[in-house]
């Protein structure tokens, strides 16, 4: 993958003037990950943040073709276009070639769009799915998902008297799609973009399905300052709670070694919604989820030996 | 773009397709801002990191150089300051007197 | 040269799609739809058909994958029934929304609960305010006749919306009948080639589909379906007599039988209207004024037709084979009575309540439709507004 100052060169595809909110990571990664290719494409985007502060209509920020059909369906609604385009090649209706990208977050994706994801996948659909994970439902006033961390406060899994937030592990959901057996898959973070620009080239290449999961910091709903989103992505990836790997037929690489793995207190202390889980009667949830990090990182390591 | 709101429903595009690509650099969310980031091209590297990391794409970039924020667009959220090298912190954020 | 074959309702319309030759078919199995789709595979395992099939994991998925499919420019169908189309249901709305002229033969199930597999209509009844073009059809030949007209109607640049061609399940799906089928090359000329409205893949033109409206823009988005299904009206009536030019058979909003002079009538769409005609047969036999209307397109609503029609008859059933639970009888009930009242027309109507989950709806079923018109027309009467065929009290 190019440099910054390659990547500046191409066209943005994402354009400004959408309505995300100040500091939110989701656009920084759409961004990345479209500045990846050259080639056409066609994103499908699932309900959520990103797709009704991109299309407020009579506006659009998508200078590419783009797609939204309802919540769950952004993979079976991308398989549909991805096999138009197969047919339409086929019939010799259209010349040009296309990559296709459906984008969706954690809701979209680790819940309602699970089966979707699932049935595009075993398919063999030639996409690249993209969950932007930022960990709850945001777009709806950040509601507990699948993927919410343990102990985190949402607004569905409050940290009042006697609940201390979620009681819940978040769903291994690259784990999920890593055992389709597609071609490649990764996680990415958008502090490190050469990492994920690389992914993305690689992934869109792929001789079938890609999926990556990529860390996206959201200040109102992780409760940080605005201006940490890409520190907290970074951070996410330093303790190893979010490490940087890629599944590529079959063969698990770490991308990324921490050259010293941080706590995870480094990363959760900045974050609001964790601040319940420092009271002391709360403090062995945090001992919990730390263990919980540390497992997961021992068993990504064995996998990738 | 204004005119489109006086459009009667016959005049819109069919199924609520959106033609014109790209159209929401029309619309200026500059004013989201409290914060306005300052640059300082004598410390500035051009690495461009505050580039790749802008949420909103309001950072123009010229031949591979800085060339300037678009006011029009930056929320002022303070990223680009941020993530400006702790050698180089060549972007400040200032508050800004509307 | 057309040829006639032995077929189910279900292989009939598994021939029109082959013969149509769509881009994509996205499917997924149940029943009494499954034999369509299998036929379908049968003729791609074969080599007749080289559309591109996509065998989803769910109805959800199917309708969202032909929604995808056809926004990005491709002729894109699917086929379900019932839970199926229950599952599919947001996406049916969105289809139609996003003004996607997909056609989707629907075989009539009973909604669950309990679990039924038998016809009624349901499924189709549920979404008739989805935005889609509805044709019922009465036997196989209509459903292979529908499934290939529909294409040109939802395709029509005055129209631009989905349609969905019905079969009785069961009934007709699975019933054996001569069916007389055009050849290939007759087919895909009267369909012709298919011109997408602003496609996905247009290197040059890229567009956004699905943006989020607000109050400022949403109610601007929906009337422009009104006018669609509104101008669907002519282009059902003009592609009805271009087909007929290839079929022999005549194809408008519904069939007349026996109506100019008749004085007691029944309404009704699909297979029921095949054990009513020889009853109108046997009543007029008897000197009795029987007619039939038997009514082939439910969206659009042809509402001053079905009023010119009835003009002057002396009392008229209306059968629907769904119940709206809590409304003043069914769907088709309403929709007549509303047309009638709207156009000053004071007739004696009642509503029958038929057919659920699979009963049947036997000739003397249809003879006790008959004798409760003669009996109205007789005491100037109606007893019963709302009626219930062939239920166990």
């Amino acid at each position: 993958m190019p440099g910054l100052k390659e990547l500046s060169k191409r066209k943005e595809l994402l354009s400004s003037g959408h309505r995300m909110c100040p500091g939110c990571a989701a656009p920084v990664i759409i961004r990345q990950v479209l500045l990846s290719t050259t080639t056409n494409v066609v994103v499908g985007n699932a309900t959520g943040c990103l797709e009704v502060s991109t299309s407020i209509f009579p506006y659009t920020s998508w200078r590419c073709s783009w797609i939204h059909n309802a919540f769950e369906n952004a993979a079976s609604t991308v398989s549909g276009v991805e096999t138009a385009y197969r047919a339409l090649k086929k019939r010799g209706r259209l010349d040009a070639d296309y990559r296709f990208i459906a984008v969706a977050g954690d809701g979209g994706t680790y819940d309602i769009g699970l089966q979707a994801l699932s049935g595009a996948l075993e398919r063999g659909h030639k996409m690249l799915y993209i969950c932007y994970d930022n960990e709850a439902y945001m777009n709806t006033g950040i509601q507990r998902s699948s993927s919410t961390p343990l102990g985190a406060h949402t607004t569905t899994t409050p940290a009042g008297k006697v609940i201390p937030g979620k009681r819940e592990f978040a769903k291994d959901l690259t784990g999920i799609v890593a055992a389709h057996n597609i071609p490649y898959l990764a996680q990415a973070s958008p502090s490190h973009w050469r990492d994920l620009t690389n992914k993305v080239a690689k992934a869109l290449e792929a001789d079938g399905p890609s999926f990556l999961n990529i860390i996206s910091p959201c200040p109102p709903g992780w409760r940080y300052p605005q201006h940490l989103t890409i520190k907290m992505a970074r951070l996410a990836v330093e303790t190893c709670f979010w490490p940087l790997y890629e599944v590529e037929n079959g063969v698990w690489k770490i991308n990324h070694m921490p050259k010293e793995k941080k706590p995870l207190d480094e990363w959760t202390k900045q974050q609001g919604r964790f601040s319940h889980l420092y009271e002391p009667k709360n403090k062995h949830i945090l001992e919990k989820t730390q263990a919980e990090v540390d497992r997961r990182w021992e068993e990504l390591q064995r996998r990738a030996s | 773009m204004s005119q489109i709101r006086e459009l009667g429903y016959k005049d819109l595009p069919l199924g609520g397709k959106i033609l014109d690509a790209g159209n929401s650099e029309n619309y200026e969310t500059g004013g989201w801002r409290t914060y306005v980031p300052v640059h300082d091209a004598e410390k500035c590297t051009n690495c461009l990191l505050c580039w790749i990391f802008c949420p909103d794409g309001a950072i123009f970039v010229k031949d591979g150089k800085w060339a300037g924020f678009d006011l029009k667009h930056c929320k002022g959220c303070g990223i680009c300051a941020e993530q400006c090298p702790p050698k180089v912190k060549a972007i400040t954020m200032v508050k800004e007197e509307k | 040269m057309a040829k006639t074959l032995g077929l189910t309702g279900n292989e009939a319309v598994a021939y029109a799609i082959m013969q149509i030759n769509p881009d994509v078919m996205a499917a997924y199995p149940i029943t009494p739809q499954t034999a369509l789709v299998q036929k379908f595979a049968d003729f791609l395992a074969d080599g007749d058909v080289d559309t591109e099939m996509i065998l989803v994991e769910s109805e959800h998925s199917a309708m969202s994958a032909t929604v995808g499919a056809s926004a990005a420019g491709a002729r894109a169908m699917t086929a379900t029934a019932a839970n199926g189309l229950a599952l599919m249901w947001e996406i049916v709305y969105i289809a139609a929304s996003n003004r996607l002229p997909i056609v989707m033969p629907v075989i009539n199930r009973a909604l669950s609960a309990p679990i039924n597999i038998l016809c009624d209509h349901s499924d189709t009844m549920g979404c008739r305010d989805t935005g889609w073009i509805q044709i019922y059809s009465e036997n196989a030949q209509e459903a292979y006749e529908n499934t290939i007209q529909a294409v040109r109607i939802a395709e029509h640049p005055d129209v631009l919306l989905p349609a969905m061609v019905t079969q009785d399940g069961f009934i007709i799906s699975h019933g054996m009948e001569d069916v007389t089928i055009l050849e290939k090359e007759q087919v895909q000329k009267f369909v012709g080639e298919y011109k997408p409205h602003y496609p996905l893949l247009d290197p040059e033109h890229p567009v956004s589909y699905g943006p989020i409206d607000f109050h400022d823009f949403y109610f601007e988005h929906k009337k422009p379906q009104v006018d669609a299904m509104e101008n669907a009206k002519q282009v059902i009536l003009d592609v009805g007599r271009e087909f007929s030019k290839l079929s022999g058979r005549e194809y408008g909003f519904f069939d007349a039988y026996r109506m100019e002079d008749a004085e007691i009538v029944a309404i009704m769409m699909s297979s029921t209207a095949g054990t009513t005609r020889p009853v109108v047969d046997e009543l007029r036999r008897q000197g009795i004024k029987a007619g039939l209307l038997k009514l082939r397109v439910f969206r659009p609503f042809p509402a001053e037709e079905i009023v010119a029609a009835l003009q002057g008859k002396k009392a008229v059933a209306i059968l629907d084979r769904a119940i709206s639970f809590g409304a003043q009888g069914g769907a088709l009930f309403s929709e007549v009575c509303s047309a009638l009242y709207n156009a000053g027309q004071r007739i004696p109507v009642i509503n029958f309540l038929y057919g659920l989950g699979g009963r049947p709806a036997e000739i003397e079923n249809i003879q006790e439709v008959y004798q409760k018109l003669q009996r109205i027309v007789q005491t100037g009467k109606v007893d019963n507004l709302i009626n219930y065929l062939n239920l166990r009290e």
